[in-house]
């Protein structure tokens, strides 16, 4: 009997800033793309600040270097489409949409955060955005996102869930067990794999078999995959139009490998001794997202060095403002310690 | 102004740090993301990065210098457009000390809490039937609850291992699949982690699912969503993400099946706030409950009891009979001893009582229906009637619901109690598998009596 292999399909091919662009990707879309990365990256930055000033407490997870997965995957999703993620969830939320001064004001657990101060970094949620959280559980997000997805089947939406996941969560045993009821049931749901090397400190390669191709994971369940660059928000785009088309017309779901890269360690308080100085300075300077669509757009003449200027600018004080915000709020009333525990039968 | 750069805390109990070395130097110009220093926590050491751009102006704090105080200014940078000149104005505030620190002492703190925490609301038991009945077990009783549901409302679907074409590993789905279909009652693989998971995720995007566990004990493997995201998601969410969905099965032990197969989950799901538990006894009772737990927006984690499926009771004949959450049941009457107990263990107390009043003990039987919210009014009215309390449950003693139980009457009704409340419970092991044994390890009739005769000091 012959060898059978599910080919999962590769991305379309590797686009770098020199290849021509798609023809939806308009000047105003990279420019859109540039607001939003810098400003999920600006965001952060003003987190990892304030974490060392105390204001904000517990665990923080920044999404430095990352930010080209988020941002190019939701320019390929509709409004009635919903996502969510794990506990590194702070530019996810950005991303859709959600108010930079709720998401910091979460962050320092003030009564303006999106969670009232009662979730933290890892647990804030907003229907209105289609962000179903922030889950601290590694793996958890991913039944529950599948579940959605169930959902939006069951009231014929035509809707799409996308579920995030580490290279870390993907050797959880549920991972598994929703590709299993995905493709069964032909659940509209499109996992993104962010795979960033590590596993808090472990690598890919001592933590994950056949760790070069994590997006064959899907192969035993009939899965289609891809393996995408994930530091490329335009490849990221046009792959992500694939994979959502795909789960959006009743066809199953579709596995997405982000090949990206955390600049910061796993949380503030990882030193990252797992990896070199070099590793990471390598990847600033050859893979950053923002830098390589800066570069592509000073080449395209899409903007000038002043206008960029002016963008930064703009972003920084949007940060600012968040910033701001997050101290002024007030910290929850004491009442508040007994309020939505239970939703009233 | 110049920028303070401050020294940062990188983990919430850092106070203070060694700064080790600067690598950036006075008049080099620094930009977002850059390493400027590095300092040495209590775990190890850190790289602190810049976050504003400009011209590093001056080193307020030099390299090799220990017990640096999270907070202090440890270096100056310039703005476009400032100059040195700017730095003249500057004179070093005292450290900040950390604000969330400060402001938890600041803040009022809140009344101090009581163990049992906010004020149980009163819950008014059923109205009385006054209809015709009809002997139902309580296996069909069941599924009528989550038939009459399915048809009220659109939104609820039953899914679960062989709940569909096999129609029922216990037969308690029933005839579902022929009249809602495979899109409504669900044959799931044999993954109670990731069913339960999608069961919540519905949930969140408002859907009512019931998920069934074949038994309770499989749904260890699912109990990290029950808690982690079922019961937890709203109170995180601030109030804005529900998970109003049904986690039902056969609960504690059958007959035979050994430890894996045997126990009872009451006091492990009753422990967890944003929860809601249910544990019926009577036909009637599982209808009512079922359906208020169908329609309940919180999950219900509703206990069964395989040995009870095939026991008929009388069910009133309406489709719209609904038993509250939270409110327990005097199922016999009784002034001079109060047993409290739920589920199988209610038939085992009732004939107890009966045995009990041939030896003149009057026995109060509280079936309790509802774990959590606990009916506490229920059992202290009448513990202050009897003045004693002996609590029968099959799962195990310690951290038990009989102990949860006596420590609540210890709190609110001391002095009432003319002895020491008793708990009967299955006997701290393992379930064994050979007969005589398991019978030995759960509670029966007889040691009931035996307590009732004990706390009323008659032997």
């Amino acid at each position: 009997m012959a060898t059978k292999k599910t080919p999962p399909k590769r991305a379309s091919k590797k686009r770098t800033a020199s290849s021509a662009l798609p023809s939806d990707i308009t000047n105003e879309l990279i420019l859109d793309f540039y607001r939003e990365m810098l400003l999920i990256r600006r965001f952060e930055e003003k987190a990892g600040q304030m974490y060392g000033m105390g204001l904000i407490g517990g665990f923080c997870h920044l999404y430095i270097g990352q930010e080209a997965v988020v941002v190019g995957i939701q320019s390929a999703l509709e409004e009635r489409d919903t996502i969510l993620t794990s506990y590194r969830d702070h530019g996810h939320m950005l991303a859709c949409g959600m108010d930079p001064d709720g998401v910091m004001a979460e962050l320092t657990g003030r009564s303006g955060g999106y969670s009232k101060g009662k979730g933290g970094s890892m647990h804030m949620f907003s229907e209105e955005k289609g962000f179903y959280g922030g889950h601290g559980i590694v793996g958890a997000q991913v039944p529950i996102g599948t579940g959605i997805a169930f959902a939006h089947k069951y009231l014929e939406e035509k809707a799409v869930n996308v579920a995030y996941l580490g290279d870390g969560a993907l050797n959880q045993g549920q991972v598994y067990e929703s590709f299993n009821m995905a493709s069964l049931w032909e659940l509209p749901v499109v996992y993104v794999i962010e795979n960033n090397s590590y596993a808090m400190g472990t690598s890919t390669a001592r933590s994950s078999a056949n760790s070069t191709e994590l997006y064959h994971r899907g192969n035993a369940y009939g899965i289609p995959g891809m393996q995408v660059d994930g530091m490329d928000v335009v490849a990221v785009r046009e792959a992500a139009k694939i994979a959502v088309e795909h789960a959006r017309s009743g066809k199953g779901p579709y596995i997405m490998e982000m090949m990206t890269y955390r600049y910061r360690g796993h949380s503030m308080s990882d030193p990252a001794k797992y990896r070199s100085k070099e590793e990471v300075q390598k990847v600033r300077e050859e893979r950053d997202p923002i830098e390589r669509l800066r570069a592509l757009m000073l080449k395209k003449k899409i903007i000038d060095e002043a206008g960029m200027k002016q963008i930064d600018k703009d972003v920084k004080a949007i940060v600012s403002k968040s910033a701001e915000f997050a101290q002024s709020s007030p910290e929850p009333d004491p009442s508040e310690l007994y309020t939505d525990v239970y939703a009233d039968a | 102004m110049p920028i303070e750069i401050l020294m940062p805390a990188l983990s919430p109990t850092m106070t203070e740090g060694k700064l080790s070395r600067w690598m950036k130097n006075e008049g080099d110009s620094v930009s977002s993301g850059d390493i400027l220093a590095e300092i040495e926590t209590d775990k190890a050491t850190m790289e602190v990065e810049a976050v504003d751009e400009g011209v590093l102006g001056k080193i307020l704090i030099a390299g090799d210098t220990d017990n640096v105080a999270v907070n202090t200014p440890i270096a100056l940078i310039l703005e476009d457009g400032e100059s040195d000149a700017d730095l003249n104005g500057y004179s070093a505030a005292a450290p900040v000390t950390r604000p969330a620190a400060e402001q938890v002492v600041e803040s009022s703190a809140p009344a101090p809490v009581s163990v049992s925490g906010p004020a149980v609301e009163f819950v008014a038991p059923e109205s009385e039937w006054n209809g015709s009945f009809t002997k139902t077990t309580v296996r069909e009783a069941l599924r009528d609850a989550m038939a009459e549901e399915m048809r009220r409302n659109k939104k609820v679907f039953l899914m679960g291992e062989e709940v569909a074409q096999y129609q029922g590993a216990y037969k308690i789905s029933q005839g579902l699949l022929d009249e809602f279909g495979a899109k409504r009652v669900i044959d799931t693989p044999i993954t109670e982690h990731g069913f339960a998971g999608l069961g919540v995720g519905a949930a969140f995007y408002g859907l009512n699912p019931i998920v069934e566990f074949m038994t309770f004990n499989f749904a260890m493997q699912a109990i990290d969503h029950i808690i982690n995201s079922a019961a937890k998601t709203r109170y995180m969410s601030g109030g804005q993400v529900s998970s109003p969905i049904v986690f039902r099965g056969p609960n504690g032990v059958a007959s035979r099946v050994g430890a894996q197969h045997s126990q009872c989950y009451a006091s492990w799901y009753a422990h967890c706030p944003g929860l809601k538990v249910v544990s019926p006894y009577s036909a009637a009772d599982a209808k009512g409950l079922l359906k208020s737990a169908i329609r309940d927006p919180n999950p219900v984690i509703f206990l069964e009891n395989e040995l009870m499926y095939g026991t008929s009771f009388d069910v009133p004949d309406t489709d719209d009979w609904t038993v509250p959450i939270g409110k327990a049941k005097v199922v016999r009457p009784g002034t001079d001893v109060t047993i409290v107990t739920f589920s199988l263990m209610v038939g085992k107390a009732l004939d107890a009582a009966e045995e009990l009043a041939k030896e003149g003990i009057s026995a109060e039987v509280i079936d309790l229906r509802t774990i959590r919210p606990l009916d506490t009014e229920t059992i202290l009215t009448s513990v202050r009637k009897t003045n004693r309390l002996v609590t029968v449950e099959e799962g195990w003693a310690f951290a038990g619901i009989g102990s949860e139980i006596s420590a609540i009457v210890m709190e609110q009704a001391f002095d009432y109690l003319d002895a020491p409340v008793k708990r009967v419970a299955g006997v701290d092991v393992p379930l064994p598998y050979a007969a005589n044994l398991e019978q030995l390890a759960l509670p029966q009739s007889s040691h009931i009596i035996t307590s009732a005769k004990e706390v009323c000091y008659r032997s």
